[in-house]
C-alpha cells in the first residue's frame, strides 16, 4: 500500500491522501490525586483537502488531543503512547527539539481565543513574520513583507498599515484571521483548528469558517477541526470522530454518522439539537455528566448516562468495531485490509470507499462505533 | 509622550513640597544646633547670637517661608558645619550613592533574571526549589548584620578586602554584596512568578507551534511579558537602596548621600539635610517616571493614548 511517506515524494498533495494518521494515542495528566488518562487509545485519519471533526463535550479530551498532535501539551501532561504519523513521520517518536522543525512548515494550529493566543507585546507583523524568520531565516524586513502578504491572504484590510498594530487594536474576528494566517504561514499539510469560532459571534463565525474552507482548498491541507458544535460539524466536516471521556466512541463520514448514529452518545448529542420544538416544550438533553477522569468505570465509558445500559456494558468495555456490516476498518486493521484486497470487498453502504481506490489509495476507514448494542440502536 | 512627561513632572511638584515641609519640621525637632556647635561653657548670649545669626529664632513658618523663597532661587542655604553651599555638598555626595545603587541594581536584575527564568522553566523542579530557598534567604537577611559579618569575615579574619572607604575595586565588593542580596532575593521570586505565569499563556504555546525553541520562547516571548512586575519591584527596590545606603554607607564609610544625611542629622546641619533629602526625593520621582516610561516601552497597551493605527 502507498504510505504517507511515499505521497510526500510525489510532491503536491492530492485530494484524499492521508496526511495524518493517529493511532492509539494516549495522554496522561499528572494530578495531585494521581495520574489520569485524559486521552485513551484515540485514532483517526485526516486527509488532504478534507476536514475531520473531533466532536465532544468539554473535558472529553479533544483539545488535549489537539495539543498532543501539535506537541504543545502542558508540562503536567505526558504522551503515554500511540503514533502520530504526519506525512510518514511519527511525531510521537521525536524529541521536542526535533519536532520544532515540523511546527510551522508541516503543521499549524489555531486556538479558540485569539486574544490570549497572540502575544500582547509584539505587533501582529512581528508575530506573523516569526515563522519565516525561524524556518526560512528571513530578515526582519523580508519577514514583514511576508506578513503583509499573509494578512492580504486572510482578508485583513489595509495590511500595509495594520501590520504594525498590536493584537489589542484588532476586533475579535480580525484577530482570529491573524491567528489563522499564522498557522498557514508556511503552507503546512495539516491545520489543527481548536474551536476556532467558539469565542466569536455568529456572523463572524461564518466568515471564519469560510476562510478556513478557502485556505483548505488552496493548500489542499488536511484540517482537524475540534468543536462541540454539531452544526459546524455538519456543514464543514467530511468525517467525524465523536469523543467521550478520552475515547473515540464513534467515527465515520459525517453524513452517515449524523443520519444514522451507532453509538447512544452520538444519538443523544444529535437528539439534543432542538428541531421544530414548540414554545414551552422541554428541550432534550443527555442526563447526567461525563465521568470524572479519576474514576472512569471498568466497562463502557458511557454506562452511567446510557439509556440502554446492560450488565455487559458494566463488565466489558466495547471495542471500536465496524458497524452496518462494513468490512473495514478498525484503525489498526486498515493496512492489512488494503494489502490483501479485503478492502475491495467492502460493503459500500457501510461507508467504505476502499473499493474505489483499491491499489492506489489507502482505504477509507469505514464507520466504527464502540457499543455492544450498536446494531440495535435505531430500534430504540 | 512629551505632553505626558510634562504632566508627570508638574504633578510631582506638590509631593515634593510636602517632603520639604516634613523634613523641615522634623529636622528642627532634633534640637537646637547651638548646643552642638558652641562650647559647653558658652553663655546664653552666645547661644542667642548663634541662633539669631542662623535665623533659628524666627517662628517656624517664617523660617519655612524663607527657605522656600531660597529654593525658588535655587539657594538651599549653607552648611552649619563647613559653611559650604548645602546643595553643592549634596550634589557632590550623590554620584557615589548613584554608582553604588546602579551597579548593585544592574547586577541584581541580571542575576535575578537568569536565576528566575531558570527556576520558572520547571516549576517545583530541583532548580526551582534551590532558587526558592536561596532567594528567600537572600531577601530575609538584614543588611546591617550582613555588612558587619562581611567585614568581620572578609576584612578582619581573612584580610582579603578593605573594611571601608573608597579606594580601588576591592572597596566596592562588600558594599555591593551587602546591598545586592535583598533586591536579588526579592527579584528572583518576582521574575520566577511572572515567568511561570507568562510561560503558561496560550501565546507561548502558539509560539512553540510556530517552531520557536525553548530559548526563543523564554527570552523573546515570555520575558517581555513578565517584565512589567519585575520593573515595578526593581524600581521600588532601587528606592529602597537609598534607604539601605544610609546604613551601608555609614558602616563602610562610603561618602554618599546616605552618609551625608546621617552626618547632617547628627550634626543638626539642617540645610544640608534638607538639600540631601530634596535631591533624593527628586531622584525618586525621576526614577518613577522612568519606570512608567519603561512600562510603555515593554507593552503597547499601557502607552499614553495615541491614534489607533
Amino acid at each position: 500500500m502507498k504510505t504517507a511517506a511515499q505521497t510526500v515524494l510525489t510532491g503536491q498533495p492530492r485530494a484524499s491522501d492521508v496526511v495524518l494518521s493517529v493511532q492509539d494515542l494516549a495522554v496522561d495528566i499528572r494530578t495531585h490525586r494521581g495520574t489520569v488518562r485524559a486521552v485513551n487509545g484515540v485514532g483517526f485519519e485526516a486527509r488532504a483537502g478534507e476536514t475531520l471533526a473531533l466532536l465532544g463535550e468539554s473535558g472529553c479530551g479533544k483539545s488535549m488531543t489537539a495539543k498532543a498532535l501539535a506537541g504543545i501539551m502542558d508540562p503536567v501532561c505526558d504522551l503515554a503512547g500511540g503514533e502520530i504519523v504526519l506525512n510518514g513521520t511519527d511525531l510521537a517518536a521525536l524529541t521536542p527539539k526535533e519536532r520544532l522543525k515540523f511546527a510551522g512548515p508541516e503543521l499549524g494550529i489555531v486556538f479558540q481565543d485569539a486574544l490570549t493566543a497572540l502575544n500582547p507585546v509584539y505587533t501582529v507583523g512581528t508575530q506573523l513574520g516569526e515563522a519565516f524568520r525561524i524556518h526560512r531565516g528571513l530578515s526582519a524586513k523580508e519577514a514583514k513583507a511576508e506578513a503583509i502578504e499573509l494578512m492580504k491572504r486572510v482578508g485583513i484590510p489595509e495590511p500595509e498599515s495594520r501590520v504594525n498594530s498590536y493584537p489589542h487594536q484588532f476586533s475579535g474576528g480580525m484577530r482570529q484571521r491573524i491567528l489563522i494566517a499564522m498557522a498557514v504561514a508556511l503552507n503546512p499539510r495539516l491545520l489543527i483548528a481548536d474551536e476556532p469560532t467558539t469565542a466569536l459571534d455568529v456572523t463572524v463565525q461564518a466568515q471564519i469558517m469560510q476562510l478556513l474552507r478557502k485556505l483548505r482548498e488552496e493548500g489542499q491541507m488536511a484540517v482537524v477541526l475540534i468543536t462541540h458544535d454539531l452544526a459546524v460539524v455538519a456543514e464543514e466536516a467530511d468525517s467525524v470522530a465523536v469523543m467521550y471521556a478520552g475515547n473515540v466512541v464513534e467515527s465515520g463520514p459525517v453524513s452517515e454518522v449524523f443520519s444514522d448514529p451507532r453509538h447512544p452518545y452520538t444519538k443523544g448529542l444529535l437528539e439534543s439539537v432542538p428541531v421544530h420544538v414548540e414554545r414551552g416544550a422541554h428541550l432534550k438533553s443527555i442526563a447526567g455528566s461525563p465521568p470524572e477522569l479519576h474514576d472512569i468505570p471498568a466497562g463502557c465509558v458511557y454506562q452511567s448516562r446510557c439509556p440502554l445500559v446492560q450488565d455487559i456494558c458494566r463488565a466489558e468495555r466495547p471495542r471500536l468495531l465496524p458497524v452496518n456490516g462494513s468490512a473495514a476498518v478498525v484503525q489498526t486493521g486498515a493496512e492489512d485490509d488494503a494489502d490483501n484486497g479485503l478492502g475491495a470487498d467492502a460493503d459500500l453502504d457501510g461507508g467504505n470507499y476502499a473499493g474505489n481506490f483499491a491499489g492506489t489509495r489507502p482505504p477509507r476507514p469505514g464507520r466504527v462505533a464502540a457499543c455492544h448494542f450498536s446494531k440495535e440502536l435505531n430500534n430504540v | 509622550m512629551l505632553i505626558y512627561l510634562r504632566k508627570r513632572i508638574v504633578s510631582s511638584a506638590l509631593p515634593l513640597v510636602v517632603v520639604i515641609v516634613g523634613v523641615f519640621a522634623l529636622a528642627r525637632m532634633t534640637g537646637n544646633p547651638a548646643s552642638l556647635y558652641l562650647p559647653l561653657n558658652a553663655t546664653q548670649q552666645m547661644r542667642d547670637d548663634f541662633t539669631a545669626r542662623n535665623g533659628l529664632d524666627q517662628p517656624l513658618l517664617v523660617q519655612m517661608a524663607d527657605y522656600f523663597g531660597g529654593v525658588l532661587r535655587l539657594d538651599f542655604g549653607q552648611s552649619l558645619r563647613t559653611g559650604q553651599d548645602a546643595a553643592a555638598m549634596a550634589l557632590r555626595a550623590f554620584p557615589a550613592t548613584l554608582q553604588l545603587a546602579a551597579t548593585t541594581m544592574v547586577l541584581a536584575v541580571l542575576l535575578a533574571l537568569v536565576v528566575g527564568c531558570w527556576a520558572a522553566l520547571k516549576p517545583n523542579g530541583i532548580a526551582d526549589r534551590i532558587s526558592s530557598f536561596v532567594s528567600m534567604a537572600a531577601a530575609s537577611i538584614p543588611d546591617f548584620w550582613l555588612a558587619i559579618v562581611g567585614i568581620w569575615v572578609f576584612a578582619i579574619t581573612l584580610g582579603w578586602l578593605p573594611t571601608s572607604g573608597v579606594s580601588g575595586a576591592g572597596t566596592w565588593v562588600l558594599p555591593i554584596a551587602t546591598l545586592l542580596l535583598r533586591p536579588f532575593g526579592v527579584l528572583v521570586q518576582i521574575v520566577r512568578g511572572s515567568m511561570v505565569s507568562a510561560l503558561s499563556e496560550p501565546y507561548i504555546k502558539l509560539a512553540r507551534s510556530r517552531g520557536a525553541g525553548e530559548l526563543r520562547v523564554v527570552t523573546h516571548h515570555a520575558l517581555r511579558n513578565a517584565g512589567a512586575p519585575a520593573l515595578t519591584v526593581a524600581g521600588d527596590l532601587t528606592v529602597g537602596l537609598v534607604n539601605g545606603a544610609v546604613v551601608v554607607e555609614t558602616i563602610f564609610g562610603w561618602p554618599g548621600i546616605g552618609k551625608l544625611m546621617i552626618d547632617s542629622i547628627l550634626q543638626r546641619d539642617f540645610a544640608v539635610l534638607q538639600a540631601a533629602v530634596l535631591l533624593t526625593a527628586v531622584a525618586i520621582f525621576a526614577l518613577n517616571i522612568l519606570i512608567d516610561m519603561g512600562y510603555a516601552l515593554l507593552d503597547a497597551r499601557v502607552r499614553p493614548v495615541t491614534a489607533r493605527a
